[in-house]
């Protein structure tokens, strides 16, 4: 019984992880917490089950459904965030909330309120590991969430536009002294991490379908997960997404499955008290 | 008094006589059309407004035309307990129809006591009607009717042990807990019972508890939206053997395309209106739901859903009371409520008494089974 627990908890782990990942982008980038992160997931996942149902090819309805999302993540920054750019952290929170709100509205109004399936990428026939099986559809979720981090890794160590986000997050003013755009910079995160965002939306949707008020759980639960890695880690965010599902799966396989959730936030709150940074978070350092 | 006073009073009272002949009957609606129980109050509304407009293209009920006035309450008690008062005060309408779900309705519940207005609600739970009030009615099927649907067919499959899983909704916990309260009624032993979150995306852990749970010959799963669709993808992923049942909270097509080839042989109860066509012509109610889900389907280009078919029984069953009731008047309505005998509705045959304002068995619910992609009735 243990090994399909283990299983089950890698399966919501890594949809987590990948939730959380894009957490991680706009944080480093901004340190604003972007609440309308679940819908990103939520426009990948539907978008591209609209695509796909209106015919046209699955890797074509894929990438238009992310090309698509990070258009919205663009925006999301040049209409939202970025007029209110000097208002304090928390306001700009605020204003993620609200375009959340306003996402889900617009899902909606432009798709509808039924719940889509995305076809898995390649079959349904569940894989056999021991006496437990797993879908392989995970492995997807898996591999492409392991293939993230490590772009973004190189991405924020080799590229200059990566080096410019860390720079930014870093020391905002200085970086504007050093010639960074801050401007170009937040839009280049906001889109990244709606990319990422969308990205794990269509790979989830095979397993868990996808509706217009999906973005809700999976956000709160990837920002548990983000918190718990480390909030701006990649590697963090991984960790803490699988950490948040194997806590789930054992505690509703061994404890109870009613409070499964309670479970969960109480080793948040826990890592929060003892653990502050995270799991792989650096510790702030001030600098006299 | 002089005849010329006498003639004069006569013609003041004349247009108020005339006024009175052609009054139409108020009929008082207040539905969750927006906000988060829209999926009821939208068809209802829709339903109200199709067969007011159809009653009166045919003369009306008792000579009068019906008039509807509709309010959104948007799922909220506080809202319908506001328009209630104004239906009942500003309104004066002669029967209330609404309450799209159990909080509006019984928030409603006591106006409609206190003012004596007859009143037929739209919601499922059980304490709408029990213990039961003077002046409120319901049409929907209750969550226990279903658990009982269920544990009848498991019996009649000789299943004694079997297992539940539900969600974290409100009907999922109302659907639970009412199969916990009436299982061992039917002899049936609930060995396992787990649940799972909203926007859960993996549920094999619960599964393979359940799995490892020793006796366990059947599993239910009482839930509602994609949780049941990933409980069945997982179930088979597990390849547990023993049958799975689903509530009628899934009973649509949705489920069967979302589970795909996962769903089949999965058994569920349902009203007979989602299996109008199937039906035999024999059965009692082939017409009046075929009819109903013609006259909603061609007029508004979406699939007939059971919430708008309980807003129809809910008008039919007061447009019925009041044909035999002769007249409006409320208590009059009331009492060829209460006595409505064989009705034929879209969610079964009514027969009401002053112990039970619903009036319907378990025959309302039909057992189908998932074959090829397409629901088939057990026999």
């Amino acid at each position: 019984m243990i090994e399909q627990y283990l299983l089950s908890g890698i399966t919501t782990g890594a949809i987590y992880a990948l939730v959380a990942l894009g957490f991680a982008l706009i944080y480093n980038a901004s340190h604003v917490i972007n609440f309308a992160q679940g819908e990103f997931v939520m426009i990948g996942g539907m978008a591209s089950a609209a695509f796909f149902e209106a015919g046209l090819p699955l890797p074509a309805a894929i990438l238009l459904s992310i090309a698509g999302a990070t258009l919205v993540g663009v925006l999301l920054d040049k209409l939202a965030v970025e007029p209110a750019r000097d208002a304090p952290v928390v306001t700009l929170i605020i204003i993620t909330i609200g375009a959340s709100i306003l996402l889900r509205g617009l899902a909606t109004l432009v798709w509808d309120k039924k719940i889509h399936r995305v076809p898995a990428f390649s079959g349904e026939a569940p894989i056999a590991l021991g006496t437990a099986t797993l879908l392989p559809q995970v492995l997807w979720v898996l591999g492409v969430s392991a293939a993230a981090v490590a772009l973004l890794t190189w991405f924020f160590r080799r590229t200059l536009t990566g080096k410019a986000i860390l720079a930014v997050s870093h020391n905002r003013l200085a970086a504007r002294l050093m010639g960074i755009s801050v401007r170009r910079v937040l839009a280049v995160s906001f889109g990244l991490s709606a990319a990422l965002g969308a990205l794990a939306g269509v790979l989830v949707s095979p397993i868990a379908f996808t509706s217009w008020d999906v973005g809700v759980m999976l956000g709160l639960k990837g920002f548990a997960a983000a918190i718990l890695g480390g909030l701006g880690s990649s590697a963090g965010a991984v960790a803490g997404g699988l950490a948040l599902g194997l806590i789930e799966a054992l505690g509703a396989g061994y404890l109870s499955s009613a409070y499964k959730d309670v479970f969960a936030f109480l080793i948040i709150v826990a890592a929060l008290v003892f653990l502050p940074n995270g799991l792989l978070g650096r510790g702030a350092t001030e600098r006299v | 008094m002089s005849p010329r006073k006498l003639l004069a009073l006569f013609a003041l009272a004349l247009p108020a006589l005339a006024h009175g002949q052609a009054q139409p009957i108020r009929i008082g609606a207040f539905l969750s059309v927006t906000g988060p129980a829209a999926f009821l109050g939208d068809p209802e509304q829709k339903t109200l407004e199709l067969y007011v407009e159809k009653l009166n293209a045919a003369g009306g009920v008792l000579g009068r035309k019906l008039e509807l006035f509709a309010y959104d309450s948007a799922g909220d008690a506080e809202k319908a307990r506001g328009y209630v008062k104004r239906l009942i005060e500003q309104d004066k309408v002669d029967l209330l129809v609404g309450g799209s779900t159990t909080g509006e309705t019984m928030a409603a519940v006591p106006l409609a006591e206190a003012a004596g207005v007859p009143f037929i609600s739209l919601a499922g739970a059980v304490v709408i009607v029990e213990p039961v009030k003077k002046w409120v009615f319901k049409t929907p099927h209750t969550d226990r009717m279903a658990c009982e649907k269920v544990f009848v067919d498991m019996r009649a499959r000789g299943v004694t042990k079997a297992a539940l899983i539900s969600g974290a909704g409100g009907f999922d916990r109302s659907m639970r807990a009412e199969c916990l309260k009436v299982a061992p009624a039917y002899g049936v032993q609930i060995a396992a019972d787990e649940t799972y979150g909203a926007g859960d995306t993996d549920m094999t852990a619960q599964l393979a508890k359940i799995k490892a749970t020793p006796g366990v010959q059947a599993v239910l799963n009482a839930g509602f939206g994609q949780g049941p669709a990933i409980v069945t993808k997982n179930y088979r992923q597990l390849g547990i053997a023993v049958p799975l049942y689903q509530s009628h909270g899934v009973a649509s097509k949705q489920y069967v395309s979302l589970a795909g080839d996962a769903a089949e042989g999965v058994r569920l109860p349902a009203a007979a209106l989602l299996v109008a066509e199937t039906l035999p012509d024999a059965d009692p109610q082939k017409k009046v739901v075929t009819a109903y889900k013609r006259d909603y389907e061609s007029r508004f280009k979406q699939e007939v859903s059971t919430f708008g078919g309980h807003a129809y029984d809910g008008l039919m069953l007061a447009v019925e009371a009041m044909r035999r009731a002769g007249s409006t008047d409320k208590g009059k309505v009331r009492d060829a409520l209460e006595a409505t005998r064989g009705y034929v509705g879209t969610g079964g045959v009514v027969n009401m008494s002053d112990k039970d304002h619903m009036g319907l068995d378990l025959s309302a619910f039909r057992m189908l089974e998932v074959r090829k992609g397409d629901w088939t009735l057990v026999k």
